[in-house]
């Protein structure tokens, strides 16, 4: 199935999970957050939460700003 | 100084820094360090898997609270998902929100801010909106349950000081949460002047990370704020037209 991370699209297995897919992008598992759809997915969540096909999720951490 | 309290919570410093625009954490950390902060802002940005040191990792070695904020968040349904990403990155639910109007001037929308800032309130967050220097927007914002207001004093990265003090004199009179000058701030002077005003902090980056020696500038703008602050508990003496001599006119 495919899913958008942070605006491009990939291929992925069928049943990925949120913390599947952020650990394609980092190891970290603090100061980052994860949107699916505009969502919020907390983290306790992560692990429990599959991806849909043309699901949109976004990997958010903070940066210099402001 | 006396203290600066934000939410029931206590900061020794009444500068707040932002962290955009330093050419690197190296330089960053230098400047916070000179400067004296105890609350520093953050963006929310996708995560880039490239990227080396983190901003945070800055902040928690100097012990510096951290202050997500909504930049580059033109809607208040973007601000209001970026607020709760931040809380849920951070652990944090202090935000500032920031709903911009458009890219060239990057002025704060009312009309989106105060939506989004309703929203936040509601759903838990201590919110401290930028904002024009609109008294009657600050006074709505904070009737709506905002912890602080954030008036500009001229556009963000503009450095062209404090536009109409007036205004900023306005909202400090007529406010009871924290009014913090946000924007717009080029020099020593002009932070010394935002609290000469009134306000009750001064929020600035810019014209830190972008100066030619910006742990110098830091340091500047801490003794500006405080030197402000102090001149505004002291009461300046009334402007005159003509002179009144300060010896005794006759021998």
């Amino acid at each position: 199935m495919i899913v958008t991370i942070n605006g491009s699209a990939h291929e992925v297995a069928d049943g990925i999970t949120v913390a599947q897919a952020v650990r394609t992008l980092t190891s970290a598992t603090t100061g980052v957050a994860v949107a699916v759809n505009d969502e919020v997915v907390t983290r306790g969540a992560w692990e429990t939460t599959a991806l849909r096909d043309r699901d949109r999720m976004e990997v958010l951490t903070a940066v210099q700003g402001g | 100084m006396d203290d600066l309290i934000i939410a029931g919570e206590k900061f020794s410093s009444r500068l707040i820094m932002g962290t955009g625009g330093a050419p690197s954490l190296e330089v960053l950390d230098q400047a916070l360090a000179a400067s004296g902060t105890e609350l520093t802002t953050v963006a929310m940005r996708r995560l880039d898997p490239a990227a080396r040191g983190s901003v945070l990792d800055v902040l928690r070695r100097r012990d510096i609270k951290v202050l997500p904020n909504t930049a580059g968040c033109f809607t208040a349904g973007e601000a209001v998902l970026t607020a709760r990403l931040a809380r849920e990155a951070l652990g944090t639910d202090w935000v500032k929100l920031e709903v911009i109007a458009d890219e060239r001037t990057l002025l704060p929308d009312p009309i989106e801010t105060f939506d989004a800032a309703e929203r936040l309130v509601a759903d838990g967050f201590v919110v401290l909106p930028y904002i024009g220097d609109d008294p009657a927007l600050a006074r709505r914002l904070e009737q709506a349950g905002c912890a602080a207001v954030m008036p500009l004093g001229a556009p963000i990265g503009s450095g062209l000081g404090i536009r109409n003090p007036h205004n900023i004199e306005l909202i400090v009179e007529a406010a009871s949460v924290p009014v913090i000058l946000d924007a717009g701030i080029g020099t020593a002077s002009d932070a010394a002047l935002a609290m000469e005003l009134g306000c009750d902090a001064v929020l600035l980056a810019t014209a830190v990370t972008r100066a030619q020696r910006p742990d110098l500038m830091a340091a500047a703008m801490k003794e500006a704020v405080r030197a402000g602050r102090l001149a505004r508990q002291a009461g300046r003496i009334p402007r005159r037209r003509y002179a009144e001599a300060s010896s005794p006119m006759t021998p």
